[in-house]
């Protein structure tokens, strides 16, 4: 069956009818070749804008939500509006244990400390910090290790510094790695040193430091800054984030509709916004691509439409030799096929091509706006598959009209 | 080779219908060479085109070797004209954009011959119309008669049983026609069996047997004595 597809004389005519008529061809193709590299470019493009805001908000775990205290806003069991609401690592457990679809719940502590390591010195966020914080905002550590669970239990004095702090306190080139810096007076050893991460919000002047040291060092017994909470992917973090709240209200003796008491910022609510867009711009990619290539697949249908009127005389000649309707219509589709394939593939590498510029014009630099313009693999191949397809059933049209003439017309026509 | 009995076509024009052939009867045996002459509205090509399946009798019977053709789908009677059938053109109907051997090698490609073996075939009958050293040429490199010889040629090439010429010498000048003629000859000397449409009475004269037609019926049948034509070339 699929013999014919390897056989010369099938391409030869395959060629002889495009070389007749060559520009008619060409500009036909030119159809199909825009409506993919319309489809590559802007899925290319999409995809680079979504890389970018993966990036930006790539260190954390995008399903997951910040809740702090505030101070209560109505009066509730005997206590006035206005009590400040502190979290407690208490609650933070009770979170986890009782709200549905929690993956982690990561209590946290910050202050502002003098950091002084001998003659440089400079003001920097001291946080208080788990093990699993490394798990929902990934640290990409240049030398060293996070914080472990060896370090929690030994209230350890060691510290997890940023890039941009050893950039100021320490000499080019110098190890960094088991020096000492001095936080409120108490030295710490460096063990870990990450990248600055995301520049568009500055560098990062974090100092990561074992939770229960800061505990200790900064008085603070049970009590947390805040904790952040993320949810299993299939759990919609504005229903843990209520959830987590009511709980809360609930534990601390706050009235259930009392707005105010507990501060939040719902992140993954804020990401979903912006893959919402993205989404949506994907759809719109896909349309548009998809009705620009429809058009010119039509284009050709038209082209070959017109080709196989002019060549009615020949085919009434070929049947007359013995060619039968079927071989006519198969060879009319491969023609139609390679058409689209050609100009598609064409398309594909020309769209590389704009994916390419757009790189080098827009995809460099740490706050480029596109990043890593691309399209996989599998894109191109589902776009090869529609063209064959819409080549195939474009190519039928003109196929039947051929045959649908009797030799003894064709023949006649001049 | 070929039996017709009562044979009726009428094509329809506008609401009513024009009775083409009006009860056809004839027969032609293997090896004979006859000439359809009659003026243009006789039928003489509506015949030769049913005789050639290219178009389907209304009624009547048609027997090709045997076979009773009768009904064909598309696809049988394209397989059948491969088979038993060489068409010659007035007009050669060869395919521009192809050289002559590659036209040759046509109904060749079409019964699903390899390449090679196809094209050692059609050299051989390139070589036969005496064309072996322009097989690389176009048709439109080539001489009217040339382009006639090609393409008989190409007739000749899967050896049907039966040539169908349609004013083969139509659109050639008196010595032309007269070469071609003397070609076909020499292949019904070899045993071929020709059918040929014309309305030139020397070229008639040329084949073996005379069928004259008038408004779709046959007016006379007769045998005639061959005149040759190498004595004209």
């Amino acid at each position: 069956m699929f013999r014919f597809l390897f056989d010369r004389d099938t391409w030869q005519e395959v060629y002889d009818s495009f070389s007749k008529n060559k520009l008619r061809s060409i500009l036909t193709m030119v159809g199909v070749w825009w409506g993919i590299l319309l489809l590559i470019g802007l899925l290319g493009s999409a995809r680079g804008l979504e890389n970018s805001f993966n990036r930006l908000f790539g260190s954390f775990a995008t399903n997951s939500v910040f809740v702090w205290g505030q101070s209560t806003s109505k009066p509730f069991k005997g206590f006035q509006e206005g009590k400040q609401v502190r979290l407690t690592l208490s609650d933070a457990k009770k979170i986890e244990e009782n709200v549905e679809g929690i993956e982690f719940v990561v209590p946290r502590n910050q202050n502002q400390a003098q950091v002084i390591r001998k003659f440089l010195s400079g003001n920097f966020n001291i946080n208080g910090d788990y093990p699993l914080l490394d798990q929902v905002q990934k640290k990409k550590l240049i030398h060293g290790r996070f914080i472990n669970q060896n370090d929690i239990d030994n209230n350890k004095k060691i510290a997890v510094i940023s890039e941009e702090i050893y950039k100021q306190l320490f000499d080019k080139d110098e190890n960094v790695i088991g020096e000492y810096i001095q936080v409120n007076n108490i030295n710490f050893k460096v063990v870990g040193m990450f990248e600055n991460g995301n520049v568009n919000m500055g560098p990062t002047t974090d100092i990561h430091i074992p939770f229960t040291t800061f505990q200790q060092i900064y008085n603070q017994g049970d009590q947390i800054g805040w904790m952040m909470i993320t949810g299993k992917p299939e759990y919609d973090i504005k229903q843990i984030e209520n959830d987590a709240k009511l709980l809360l209200k609930n534990l601390n003796s706050i009235h259930p509709n009392d707005k105010r008491a507990f501060g939040s910022f719902n992140l993954g609510k804020e990401f979903a916004k912006v893959t919402g867009f993205l989404t949506g711009m994907q759809f719109l990619t896909w349309f548009v691509g998809i009705a620009t290539l429809i058009a010119g697949v039509f284009a050709i249908g038209n082209i070959l439409l017109i080709t196989v009127k002019e060549r009615t005389k020949e085919i009434g000649v070929r049947r007359a030799l013995g060619a039968t309707p079927f071989e006519i219509k198969r060879q009319i589709v491969v023609e139609a096929v390679f058409l689209t394939l050609v100009a598609g593939l064409f398309g594909i590498i020309s769209g590389g091509w704009i994916l390419i510029i757009l790189d080098t014009a827009f995809g460099q630099g740490a706050d480029a706006t596109i990043v890593n313009a691309s399209v996989s693999i599998a894109v191109v191949f589902i776009a090869l598959i529609i063209l064959v397809i819409l080549g195939t059933l474009i190519g039928l049209i003109p196929a039947f009209k051929a045959t649908s003439i009797k030799p003894i017309e064709a023949l006649r026509e001049e | 080779m070929l039996k017709i009995s009562q044979l009726h076509k009428s094509y329809p024009i506008g609401d009513s219908s024009l009775h083409v052939l009006k009860g056809i009867d004839l027969s032609v045996e293997d090896g004979e060479m006859v000439a359809i002459m009659g003026s243009s509205g006789s039928g003489k090509s509506t015949l030769l085109n049913i005789i050639g399946m290219l178009d389907e009798a209304d009624e009547g019977e048609y027997i090709l070797d045997g076979l009773p053709i009768k009904d064909l789908t598309e696809k049988k009677a394209a397989v059948y004209r491969n088979k038993f059938l060489g068409f010659i053109f007035q007009s050669f109907n060869l395919i521009n954009y192809k050289t002559a051997l590659e036209n040759v090698a046509l109904p060749l490609y079409y019964q699903g011959m390899k390449r090679k073996q196809r094209q050692e075939l059609a050299m051989f009958h390139l070589e036969k119309v005496g064309l072996a050293g322009w097989a690389q040429h176009l048709p439109k490199e080539l001489s009217g008669g040339q382009n006639q010889r090609v393409a008989i040629a190409r007739a000749l090439a899967a050896n049907p049983k039966l040539l169908l010429a349609d004013e083969p010498t139509g659109a050639l000048d008196t010595k032309t026609s007269y070469e071609i003629m003397e070609f076909i000859q020499q292949l019904n000397d070899e045993g071929k069996t020709i059918l040929m449409v014309t309305h030139e009475e020397d070229i008639a004269n040329m084949c073996k047997r005379i069928v004259r037609l008038r408004d779709g019926v046959i007016m006379e049948d007769k045998k005639v004595k061959q005149v040759r034509a190498e004595q004209y070339v």
